[in-house]
């Protein structure tokens, strides 16, 4: 599939429109807004709010700072039911170009495994229209946090994957090359890859700008780009939704709350030395064993 | 560059999403600005739809909106601290093909609502604060102003339907600033239930049904106000309101009044291991029709809550906001067909329709109302006891007499308002307020 995304068979473009970003994005119930059903231990997806992944806002941002720097469009494309189109209308409102959504009943259940199926073939699809420079993607979902997608759709399409990026250094569309700053175990990895390839962006390394309110017209009047599995150029349906999702889900359930056993700790006098050996006290008087362990250091009343 | 629109509607709300709807099916060029970040997301209501309202803007809105359940009981409830007094109505008519009163939550039915605005052709942006109201040299309005970045937009009309506490109008000079005495303080807690308990605790036959009881009395804590109990389809949603006025002076919380109406003998039980999903606070316009502020002038229109819109002795407003929403499009709809401008002569019409209407009309019959209430707060405490103890009185079975039953309960009405004469003020005033 690699050859949509060679730039060099693309007659059309000697390097004047720009670069072409593909941002994907997912729109996500709210956790902080979830509930369990008190009785069927379900999850209640009725009535909560949806908001696009906060992961996939960091890849947005970054590939519009991309293309407001050299020049260029960003498309974000979405696979979800039809109301996803509001998760990518408000990409528009955030300052994208144009929206794909990808939309089926086949899609229905997939997994990270029929999900990068989908997107990748949404993405070879674009990328035969115009070759696509970086494919974005946010770290993981707060919904599934498996940080799959991502990493299977560079796969499918033989993309080198820069995953955990927390800085764009360079972006050389002559020779071809990105230089990046990815965030891993022990330190900050500077990683060069040939393009296009696929980014993964860490949390928390941008901000999502405000868009004016001329996006936000543009937003509103859109027309969003809705494909079917067919239109996305899906070949082998087999592979997509629950029928290509080797994932099973055995049972959802709530976590057992904890109980939480708080303790109010009244103390004597304002200054914090006093409160904070009152607490200690309180800590050792639960735990003895700390106050050895800790015996190294001199407590407030000691030094004194 | 700017655009030029034939109406910007502020506000996503029942008023803003009628005017819009309207002037949108008339063909005009219509954007319209909500705050929140999706239509509904800033609104809180209790809440009950009145179905006739609505349906004169979307006839087929049972078929599509998103609604809990339509009333079949209504119950008025008098509240001393341990007891309640009740009025009940039910009647199986109201299982009628078109009901005329349902339960809703406000959250998903304005984003469908919206939606309709939406697909009748207006555009529509969230998540955007419209700041101030742009005026020509001649002090026309013109446009408005947003706090994203870009150019004012412009257009023929401004409708303002941003709700209770607006600022837009507020700063503009079109509204007055809001009087504690003329706004109740209301919150209210969503409290989920399933759909088998709150069937069986309220008497319900299946998910469709509902009902509603309106509580007074101790539940206000001796301010002005009252209480409401909605069912949804899995949910109850209870809460109370006061006038800000008495809550600034009794300086009780607002969540200790609602706490305390939850733990009342007579509704504990009702809304007992239920989850609280939701809480919420809102200002209620209640001053009423001397409250109105100028509904239009040169290039704007008032609707809804923002024109003080709400009957509060019989708890409607979103009713009231729907018609103010939808008349105040339809005067600027024929202007724009008649090709007059949108300017403070000719949109006074809009003020006539609503004088020709129920609006109006309610308003005027309820307004001394809320002066009444606000000058005899006893009427809320004495009356819900003086009737409580009466009950007691009547109903234990003991070794007095029935006539010496009766004479003490008249006594004991008497000495709850400090005599008859008072008792017959009360009344007479009562009847002055609803006449």
């Amino acid at each position: 599939m690699d050859a949509v995304f060679d730039h060099d068979t693309d007659p059309e473009d000697p390097g004047r429109r720009g670069l072409n970003l593909v941002v994907c994005i997912k729109q996500v119930p709210d956790s902080a807004q979830i509930r369990v059903h008190p009785v069927t231990n379900t999850i209640m997806r009725q009535g909560v709010p949806t908001i696009i992944n906060p992961y996939d806002l960091f890849a947005l941002e970054e590939a519009m700072r991309l293309r407001d720097q050299y020049g260029g469009e960003v498309t974000v494309l979405s696979m979800g039911p039809p109301m996803a189109e509001e998760a990518l209308r408000r990409a528009l409102g955030l300052g994208a170009d144009k929206a794909v959504l990808i939309t089926d009943r086949r899609f229905a259940g997939a997994d990270t495994l029929a999900t990068s199926y989908a997107l990748a073939s949404a993405l070879a699809k674009l990328g035969a229209e115009r070759p696509i420079d970086v494919v974005f993607t946010g770290k993981q979902t707060i919904d599934g946090d498996t940080a799959q997608v991502g990493p299977g759709v560079a796969r499918r399409l033989g993309l080198n994957q820069l995953t955990y990026v927390a800085a764009i250094d360079l972006l050389d569309r002559a020779t071809g090359e990105i230089v990046v700053r990815r965030r891993a175990e022990g330190g900050l990895q500077v990683l060069s890859s040939r393009l296009p390839c696929l980014v993964t962006v860490l949390e928390g390394v941008n901000e999502i700008r405000r868009g004016s309110i001329e996006d936000m017209l543009r937003a509103a009047r859109a027309e969003v780009t809705v494909w079917s599995a067919a239109d996305a150029g899906i070949e082998d349906p087999q592979q997509c939704g629950l029928k290509g999702s080797p994932t099973l889900v055995k049972r959802v359930f709530a976590p057992t709350p904890r109980e939480e056993s708080a303790e109010m700790v009244a103390v004597d006098g304002k200054r914090p030395a006093q409160i904070a050996d009152a607490v200690l006290d309180l800590v050792f008087a639960h735990a003895p064993k700390l106050e050895t362990e800790l015996g190294a250091a001199p407590s407030e009343k000691e030094r004194r | 560059m700017s655009e030029h629109f034939d109406a910007i509607v502020v506000g996503a709300g029942p008023a803003g999403n009628s005017a819009a709807l309207v002037m949108a099916k008339a063909g005009l060029k219509v954007l319209q600005i909500e705050r929140g970040e999706t239509a509904g997301a800033k609104n809180v209501q209790g809440a009950i739809l009145y179905a006739d309202a609505l349906e004169r803007l979307i006839p087929e809105f049972r078929d599509e909106a998103p609604l809990e359940r339509h009333v079949v009981e209504q119950r008025v409830w008098l509240l001393d601290e341990r007891s309640h007094t009740g009025a009940h109505y039910r009647s199986d008519d109201f299982n009628e093909d078109r009901p005329n009163r349902y339960t809703i939550l406000r959250a998903t039915f304005d984003q469908w609502f919206a939606a309709k605005v939406r697909e009748a052709g207006a555009l529509q942006i969230t998540d955007t604060t419209v700041t101030e109201l742009v005026r020509d040299e001649g002090g026309r309005v013109i446009g408005v102003e947003t706090d994203r970045d870009g150019a004012p937009l412009y257009a023929d009309v401004v409708v303002l339907g941003e709700g209770v506490n607006g600022l837009v109008g507020q700063r503009a000079g079109v509204r007055p600033e809001l009087d504690p005495q003329h706004v109740a303080l209301a919150v209210k807690e969503t409290i989920f239930l399933s759909e088998e308990a709150v069937q069986d605790r309220f008497n319900l036959d299946g998910e469709d049904e509902g009902v509603v009881i309106e509580v007074m009395g101790s539940v206000s804590a001796g301010m002005v106000g009252t209480g409401f109990l909605y069912t949804n389809r899995e949910s109850i949603s209870l809460g109370v309101g006061c006038l800000l006025s008495d809550f600034q002076e009794t300086q009780i919380p607002a969540y200790v009044l609602l706490d305390r109406m939850k733990s009342h003998p007579s509704i504990a039980p009702l809304i007992r291991d239920g989850e609280t999903k939701e809480y919420v606070a809102h200002l209620i316009p209640e001053g009423g029709y001397d409250a109105i502020p100028n509904l239009s002038g040169d290039g704007w229109a008032i609707v809804g809550d923002a024109g003080q819109f709400v009957n509060s002795a019989h708890r409607e407003g979103s009713n009231l906001a729907m018609t103010t929403g939808r008349l105040a499009g339809e005067t600027v709809a024929a202007l724009k067909r008649e090709g007059l401008a949108c300017n403070e002569a000719n949109l006074k019409r809009y003020r006539h329709a609503l004088e020709q209407s129920f609006v109006m009309k309610d308003l005027k019959k309820y307004r001394r109302l809320p002066g009444v209430l606000h000058g005899n707060k006893h009427l809320l405490t004495a009356y819900p006891r003086a009737i409580s103890q009466a009950m007691q009185t009547f109903l234990r079975v003991d070794d007095v007499d029935k006539r010496s039953k009766e004479r003490r309960m008249m006594s004991q009405f008497r000495a709850a308002r400090g005599g008859w004469w008072n008792v017959f003020t009360d009344a007479l005033k009562m009847a002055r307020a609803w006449r």
